[in-house]
């Protein structure tokens, strides 16, 4: 079996993968990063619409595009990278290293012993069970994200009528594919009474070809026996289907574009503490899981909505590793909550000596927001928002200048709000 | 109200905040409420007069393990140009190797909108 004696192994060769990875070894610290995938480029692979970069590159590049930047990154790095390999299995070893077993048709077992591990495995598509449709279960029922591969990668169109439910990015973007590619999209089914995607998606992805939105309804049944052959779509009174108002529309596709839910698998086998808030693992103010010298990143660790989010937070992460491997901690942390109007914050403690990004979602759309950071119930920071929604998360700097003129004791508690001033 | 003055709703999808614009048209001249920032003005007026889009697509690649190739335009063209560009587009044949950036249609329709390639296949090619 080959083995791997290395400083850091960087589990998932996405933007979050790739990131923390490049970090890692650009200071002279052995970096394995293992994708599962025949390549690099994750997610991004797929996404060939463009609107990404503008934070990293400054530019509006594509998916790929975006991908081929940090593929060249860690082509000119020493990082070595395995594709095709999948880890299964993660041991911790008594001096506090892990073991960590990958499994690849090229090499066949590989272990790598390592001194840190980053999870960077990104996040995986809710699918029809998660939103429980009621109706036959017959072929042409595929999660957005699915499609988007199968379209834009294999070459195949999974339908020429088609009905997608969610409002999500990716089920937006998908709206305007099928478009381009000669389906009908006949309609966009939400259950909240906003859409949950971007306004500009709503614009150029809906509005340019005049696909209605349903907000307020849901998919109550789905017809066909071996194919999809229509939908019944049942708007919302109060909360409640208000079945007199259903109404059908005949379709042979239906996508979903229902949420994202980080890939935690390895995670929990490991028995790694999760957040329920984010559905991924509880890290410190150094990313860094409930097991030592186990961090994460990306969307495995909460999900993003941009991602060049995903590089920064990853970035972050692999010089977390790279002090941690310095032997570098914390002297203190805070515990740091989520309060009014806040869904939650990432991540869950923040070093007060240091400057800390915090991630956050809203859980009420304002176009006039105030965000507050209080420590002991007292305010330290104020920040106007012009626009917040849920689907748009916020990223707070912290600098250790707030936490000067406040008693700092270990139970101390920071909290973050959002006020709507109307 | 004069019989050619018309007023239209339509969202800023110039960044993130979406505003919502009133845009007033009276034979060439465009006016704008609602907007946030003068990008929305802009926007506005260029969506009256001549709407355009960034377009993104595939197009067949003569490679196994990418039978696919991310294309698009290098610059916005104009809304009625799509579906031909589409057309041009799915009756492409590229063999590889490709490098991102790569010029597949060179000044479409005149428009000086080049088509290219968005990935490079072997991935990461370079000089």
């Amino acid at each position: 079996m080959r083995t791997e004696q290395i400083d850091a192994l960087v589990i998932g060769g996405g933007a979050a993968g790739m990131s923390a990875a490049a970090t890692i070894s650009e200071a002279g610290f052995s970096t394995a990063l293992v994708e599962r995938e025949d390549e690099l480029g994750g997610v991004l692979l797929q996404c060939i619409h463009n609107g990404f970069g503008l934070h990293e590159f400054k530019e509006e590049l594509t998916g790929p595009e975006y991908a081929e930047r940090w593929i060249r990154t860690i082509q000119q790095s020493d990082v070595m990278v395995f594709c095709g390999t999948t880890i299964m299995e993660m041991t911790l070893l008594e001096d506090g290293r892990k073991e960590c077993f990958g499994y690849s048709p090229e090499y066949g077992v590989v272990k790598f012993v390592t001194r840190s591990v980053v999870l960077a495995m990104g996040c995986r598509e809710r699918n029809r069970g998660n939103v429980m449709i009621p109706g036959t279960r017959p072929a042409g029922v595929y999660t957005a994200g699915l499609a988007q591969r199968l379209v834009n990668m294999n070459g195949y169109i999974p339908g020429k009528d088609v009905v997608i439910v969610g409002s999500g990015d990716i089920g937006l973007i998908m709206a305007r594919r099928m478009q381009w590619v000669g389906s009908n999209v006949h309609a966009v089914v939400e259950i909240q009474p906003y859409p949950s995607g971007l306004t500009r998606n709503i614009s150029q992805c809906l509005n340019d070809f005049k696909i209605p939105l349903y907000l307020s309804h849901v998919v109550t049944r789905i017809y066909g026996k071996e194919r999809v052959e229509a939908v019944d779509i049942t708007p919302l009174s109060h909360g409640v289907p208000d079945h007199d108002k259903t109404f059908q529309i005949k379709c042979d596709t239906l996508l979903l574009s229902v949420g994202l839910i980080p890939e935690n698998e390895l995670s929990k086998q490991v028995g790694i503490e999760l957040n329920p808030l984010t559905n991924g693992a509880t890290v410190d103010s150094m990313l860094m899981t409930s097991i030592e010298g186990v961090f994460s990143a990306g969307n495995v660790l909460h999900v993003h909505d941009l991602v060049d989010f995903v590089s920064a937070e990853a970035r972050l992460a692999g010089e977390n590793v790279i002090a941690y491997l310095n032997g570098k901690r914390p002297q203190r942390e805070l515990t740091i909550k989520p309060g009014a109007n806040i869904r939650y914050v990432n991540p869950t403690r923040i070093n007060p000596d240091v400057e800390s990004d915090v991630y956050m979602r809203p859980l009420v759309v304002s176009n006039n927001a105030r965000i507050q950071v209080l420590v002991n119930g007292e305010v330290v920071k104020k920040q106007k928002k012009p626009h917040v929604q849920p689907s748009e998360m916020i990223k707070l700097k912290l600098s250790p200048k707030i936490f000067k003129d406040i008693d700092i004791t270990p139970d101390s508690k920071v909290e973050v709000t959002l006020q709507d001033e109307p | 109200m004069s019989p050619n003055k018309n007023t239209k709703e339509m969202i800023c999808i110039v960044c993130p905040v979406g505003c919502h614009l009133q845009v007033t048209v009276e034979g060439e001249d465009v006016k704008v409420t609602g907007n946030r920032c003068p990008r929305g003005e802009e926007y506005a007026r260029e969506e009256i007069l001549a709407p355009k889009r960034v377009v993104t697509a595939t197009c067949r690649l003569e490679d196994e393990q990418h039978p696919r190739l991310p294309v698009k335009t290098d610059a916005p063209l104009p809304f009625e140009l799509i579906n031909d560009l589409l057309q041009e587009i799915y009756n492409l044949s590229i063999n590889p190797p490709v490098k991102v950036g790569d010029v597949l249609i060179e000044d479409f329709g005149g428009t000086g909108v080049n088509l290219v390639a968005s990935r490079s296949v072997p991935p990461g090619l370079t000089d």
